[in-house]
């Protein structure tokens, strides 16, 4: 009986291990079956073309991912700055201000908005936003817009990573001990200086692991992004000029990709840039936060 | 002693939720003492205490009633500024926190908070409260290193040094010294008595060895009602309450 109940433990334990190192093998496997189906257009253009073309022709066979990769940072960049004020300021409140009636209404919202599907932020985009900025944002600033706008885009991927980033705050922010704010207080500081010196401070790798899990998010956004930013193929120059980021590149036209030579090695290309984008975003910041939890903890 | 209290609590009551956590507390605390308030685990002694600078108004469904007059002057009134009040009072608490920034920056918070003070203003200020709680050698070389790096004990005096740059009146302590060694603690138990010519002193404790040590005056609080107060020798060889005489003999913790 008992050695039954060890060899158990050891069977599962093994077992368990398989099955972790398959699932993070995927992740493996998606790049490398990636890269294998993107050979056929790298063999045809080098890396530098294909980074730096802006000509996106398919039935010529020029495939330039400049402006898809400009549309990509554009998006994404705007919905950053866009919602990390927010986002803290929301958690602040939350964590520091709201009393605790108003905190048990307001959470359950933030999650509730964190599970809306994003093709009804996408029409919520369409029939609000687009009209906003066409009718009464953009005319303050150029002469034209369609409201289609990396603008739109940025806009809508914001509201949607704001649930992701206030909840992670808010669980940070709660992290940091009582003593410790009220070592501030009996200073004679008021909250708000309290947030800004202490707290923030000490939330900072928190809030950095938040907002590398909100662009990881931004970057990969599809169908929200898609029906709010006009695809257009060039590179955006200002906030109310379309763009074409690569998920939504690959999206539109996965259908007709076999009907053009190349053109299927073209998405698969365009899939393992994001892939790319989005490892090598996370490697980088990962690297950042350990450095800087090192120089906070002394 | 009486004449010219401190600190004077009258009719305190302090409810959190459905739970009375302070009965009817009235006391007066003389000035520039040492005083110690005593009594077992929960019955509300860092409750009395955090009262005097109002760090409890941040605790969800608390409901206070009652006075507490510092120099003559209600800190609960509506119209009190509570930045004011808490300026007042240096708070320890029971494991050091020091402020996620430098060994300077610590010191040096408080006097930024309150006014725009000139770099040699702040240096000089650093560097007597740094020596008032005897930190100065030990950190003379490496004032800008993370507080953290310190050790606890350091540390805890750190935080007296950050909490006397404030220029405070009253000194709060609670517990302060059980997270630290007893080398550490008998460094700041002699602040203490060192302190008290300047400051007015009020120390929660669980050790009724240290309140003998230290202080001038003892509290003695049970089940949120103070059961006797007065001279540190006399509350604890000669109690007048059943209470204070068990507890000091040890029956009841």
């Amino acid at each position: 009986m008992q050695r039954f109940r060890l060899i158990k433990d050891k069977i599962l334990s093994k077992l368990m291990l398989v099955l972790t190192v398959l699932s993070v093998s995927i992740v493996l496997l998606i790049g490398i079956g990636l890269y294998y189906k993107s050979v056929p257009l790298l063999h045809q253009s080098s890396w530098g073309t294909l980074l730096t073309s802006s000509e996106w022709k398919p039935l010529k066979g020029l495939f330039g991912f400049f402006p898809f990769i400009m549309g990509t940072l554009w998006v994404t960049g705007i919905a950053i700055i866009i919602a990390l004020p927010l986002c803290l300021l929301s958690s602040f409140y939350i964590t520091e201000y709201a009393p605790s009636r108003i905190r048990k209404i307001l959470v359950p919202f933030v999650n509730l908005l964190s599970g809306i599907p994003p093709v009804i932020f996408g029409v919520w985009g369409v029939l609000f936003i687009i009209p906003l900025i066409q009718n009464h944002i953009a005319p303050h600033f150029v002469e034209f817009s369609t409201g289609y706008s990396v603008l739109a885009g940025g806009i809508v991927l914001a509201v949607m990573i704001f649930p992701l980033v206030v909840s992670i705050v808010c669980e940070v922010l709660n992290t940091i001990p009582k003593e410790l704010k009220e070592a501030s207080l009996s200073l004679g500081a008021t909250k708000w200086e309290t947030i800004k010196k202490v707290s923030f401070r000490k939330a900072t790798p928190g809030i950095i692991a938040a907002t590398v899990l909100a662009i990881s998010r931004a970057f990969g956004e599809t169908i929200a992004v898609l029906m709010v930013c006009g695809n257009n193929a060039v590179v955006p120059h200002s906030v109310f000029d379309p763009g074409y980021p690569l998920p939504a590149l690959i999206a539109n036209n996965y259908g007709e990709m076999l009907s053009i030579p190349i053109y299927d090695s073209a998405l698969m290309f365009a899939a393992f840039l994001l892939f790319i984008i989005i490892l090598l975003f996370n490697i980088i910041s990962r690297v950042i936060l350990t450095r800087l939890e090192r120089k906070l903890a002394g | 002693m009486t004449n010219n209290p401190h600190i004077s609590v009258q009719h305190l009551n302090v409810q959190i939720g459905n739970q009375e956590i302070l009965k009817d507390i009235t006391i007066n605390i003389p000035n520039k003492k040492v005083i110690s308030i005593i009594g077992p685990s929960g019955c509300g002694k860092t409750t009395l205490l955090k009262s005097f600078n109002r760090l409890l108004d941040d605790t969800a469904d608390v409901k206070i009633t009652g006075k507490v007059l510092v120099d003559g002057e209600n800190i609960y009134d509506p119209k009190a500024e509570v930045t004011h009040i808490r300026k007042k009072m240096g708070l320890l608490s029971q494991r050091p926190y020091p402020l996620p920034m430098s060994i300077y920056d610590n010191v040096a918070y408080g006097p930024r908070l309150h006014g725009k003070p000139k770099k040699t203003e702040l240096d000089e200020l650093v560097e007597t409260q740094l020596k008032a709680t005897g930190l100065w050698n030990e950190v003379k070389d490496r004032l800008h290193a993370p507080a953290t790096r310190l050790s606890i004990g350091q540390q805890q005096r750190l935080c007296l040094a950050r909490g006397l740059a404030v220029e405070p009146e009253i000194i709060l302590g609670d517990e302060s010294t059980s997270a630290l060694d007893p080398v550490s603690t008998s460094i700041i138990e002699d602040l203490f008595i060192k302190l008290k010519e300047k400051y007015t002193i009020v120390l929660v404790t669980h050790i009724l060895r240290q309140a003998r040590r230290v202080s001038d005056y003892i509290i003695f609080v049970y089940m949120g009602r103070i059961i006797e107060f007065g001279p540190t020798e006399e509350l604890l060889l000669n109690p007048k309450e059943e209470l204070t005489k068990e507890y000091v003999k040890g029956y009841i913790s």
